[in-house]
């Protein structure tokens, strides 16, 4: 973004056609009973070398995971983002915060977006997506809107317990003003969600399914997409580890109505657990009923290729209160850096980074099982799993995040109380044997 | 656009205010939108239909209609279940404008009051509001 300041002169210029005889005055119409008669209690300037002093002592006191190993993930990765990433991202061509209206100014970013969704729509399997919502729990709350409107005769969405905590909560605030239910299908002792539950609900208009799930199994869509089928409910599947689809079967080979997903493992760092990168793509049968901006492509006059938002006749600033979505908007920037990460690591490389994933998470979950550990389920998972974990460990893994700067997995009992002393591991391509073998050695 | 002395307003439909057409024909009343309304949202290309076996009540919004300016939607001229949907619509929602008394009808309704019927306008009163 440039910098221009003022100078005297430009000042000058503006007050004269202002009609205005100082900038003082311009404030003339603010009552004196509310303006602050004395300056700002500020501390005294730094100069520059102060201040860089001053913010680098601020920024040291987060605990950010750069020079942490982090075996946590419940939504939020810790993956390697290639050099590329932050040096293309930050070009100030692409620092927009909005979305492109103009397309005779915008072919670049429209271009990117574009390619973005291709991209995600490739991953998924699906035919088409958006160009990107906030976060998944807030692309799961729409598909779960979309399912409400399209079986209007249903008033309630079945979400798997399974589905991550925090998304579901996003769910229920975004149902609570409008009459409609979310009710939870419980988990079976494999930790899987529970078709059979499933089955005997009635008056419902979709069922929504994370996988891999909150436990880090891998769920049988087909099975679900059985149960949609036989209901006539509209099936929706989550996830919140974009990579997992490097590997295993994407959600659209399953026949998923919408799909709902968490990009940040696509080169976006953590940052405090946001922002993140919403990931929402449909059938085409579904294509005007998807909120949000999409881009697509066409021809210029001069029969070139040219990009420009479309089916904007469902958005809020045509449709006013008929939009599809009156509480959305995408996360352009992010959506470039899932670009950019996507075409950098390519269709073998996801493969690749995927499969390490796993590797390290069978290597890691074995390693704790020699310290210990019990596994708690015999489902199949992806880089995620569920531990009970031996007397002493909280005190350990407290000792471990200050003697060796390593979360030792994510405690469950907050978010399943039955499941006290259980904790889920993650393991990224990032921790190398040593260090799994380190904290098996510590814990055990 | 055209005047309004220039549209198509055949005799044999009954008009709501809301620029959709009703025809009775025989138990099922067949309902579509006007050439003022084709005219007005230019070019269609897509319209969104309720399904089969559907309950609406007169003036509920039963579907819309979206051209290249704008997404309008459409409101029961009468009362009753959905019957019929034209399936043609899906892939050629340009017969709306083409030739929308016939090729471009709608729905088709099982009326549930067929009084309701005589409360639309026919063409001369269905002028007249145009007119204003």
């Amino acid at each position: 973004m440039r910098y221009l300041p003022h100078t005297q002169e430009d000042i000058r210029e503006m007050l004269a056609v202002a009609g205005s005889p100082s900038l003082d005055g311009l404030f003339d119409t603010i009552p004196d009973s509310v303006k602050t008669k004395h300056g700002l209690n500020l501390p005294e300037p730094l100069t520059e070398w102060e201040l860089n002093d001053h913010m680098e002592k601020l920024a040291s006191e987060n605990i950010a995971c750069k020079g942490y190993t982090c075996l946590i993930g419940a939504g939020s990765y810790d993956h390697y983002i290639p050099a590329i990433i932050p040096y293309l991202v930050s070009r100030s061509e692409f620092a927009t915060a909005y979305t492109p209206y103009q397309p005779e100014v915008s072919q670049g970013t429209l271009q990117g977006i574009y390619e973005f969704q291709t991209m995600v729509t490739d991953l998924l399997g699906m035919d088409i997506a958006t160009a990107s919502h906030y976060d998944c729990g807030t692309a799961l709350a729409e598909c779960a809107l979309i399912a409400l409107r399209k079986n209007r005769k249903a008033n309630k969405i079945a979400v798997s317990d399974l589905v991550h905590p925090s998304h579901r909560q996003v769910i229920e605030t975004y149902l609570k003003p409008t009459g409609y239910e979310m009710v939870l299908i419980p988990h079976t002792a494999r930790g899987l969600t529970d078709t059979a539950a499933l089955e005997a609900m009635a008056d419902i208009a979709g069922v929504a399914v994370q996988s891999p799930n909150f436990f880090g199994h891998i769920e049988d869509l087909a099975a679900f997409r059985k149960i949609a089928d036989s209901k006539k409910i509209l099936f929706i599947t989550s996830f919140t580890e974009a990579l997992a689809w490097g590997v295993l079967k994407n959600p659209g080979s399953f026949g998923a109505d919408l799909v709902a997903g968490e990009g940040q493992s696509l080169g976006i760092a953590k940052t405090f657990g946001g922002p993140g990168l919403g990931l929402l793509a449909g059938t085409s049968k579904l294509m005007r009923d998807l909120p949000g901006r999409l881009v697509g492509r066409t021809k210029d006059t001069n029969g070139q290729d040219g990009y420009v938002l479309t089916l904007s006749t469902r958005e809020q600033h045509i449709r006013r209160e008929k939009a599809s979505s009156n509480i959305c908007s995408n996360n352009g920037l992010n959506a470039m850096t899932a670009a950019m990460y996507l075409s950098t690591v390519g269709k073998i490389g996801i493969r690749e980074i995927a499969q390490l994933n796993h590797d390290k998470a069978v290597y890691l979950r074995s390693a704790l099982t020699a310290a210990g550990f019990t596994p708690v389920f015999d489902s199949p998972f992806f880089n995620e799993f569920v531990m009970k974990v031996p007397e002493g460990f909280k005190k350990k893994r407290a000792d471990l995040i200050h003697r060796h700067c390593l979360f030792a997995g994510l405690d469950l009992t907050p978010f399943y109380p039955e499941l006290t002393d259980h904790y889920l591991f993650c393991a990224t391509e990032k921790i190398s044997r040593q260090q799994m073998d380190q904290l098996a050695k510590e814990v055990a | 656009m055209k005047e309004i002395n220039d549209l198509k307003l055949p005799e044999d439909v009954k008009y709501s205010k809301d620029h959709e057409w009703a025809r009775s024909e025989g138990d099922t009343v067949t309902i579509g939108i006007n050439d003022y309304a084709q005219d007005q949202l230019g070019e269609i290309v897509f319209v969104e239909l309720p399904a089969v076996g559907d309950a609406f009540s007169v003036e509920e919004e039963f579907g819309s209609v979206e051209s290249v300016k704008a997404v309008s939607e459409m409101y029961m001229p009468i009362s009753g279940e959905i019957v019929a949907v034209n399936e043609n619509l899906e892939d050629a929602p340009e017969l709306v404008n083409e030739d929308c008394y016939q090729g471009g009808w709608i729905i088709k309704v099982k009326p549930s009051d067929p009084g309701e019927l005589d409360a639309l306008m026919d063409k001369a009163a269905y002028l007249e509001m145009l007119k204003g």
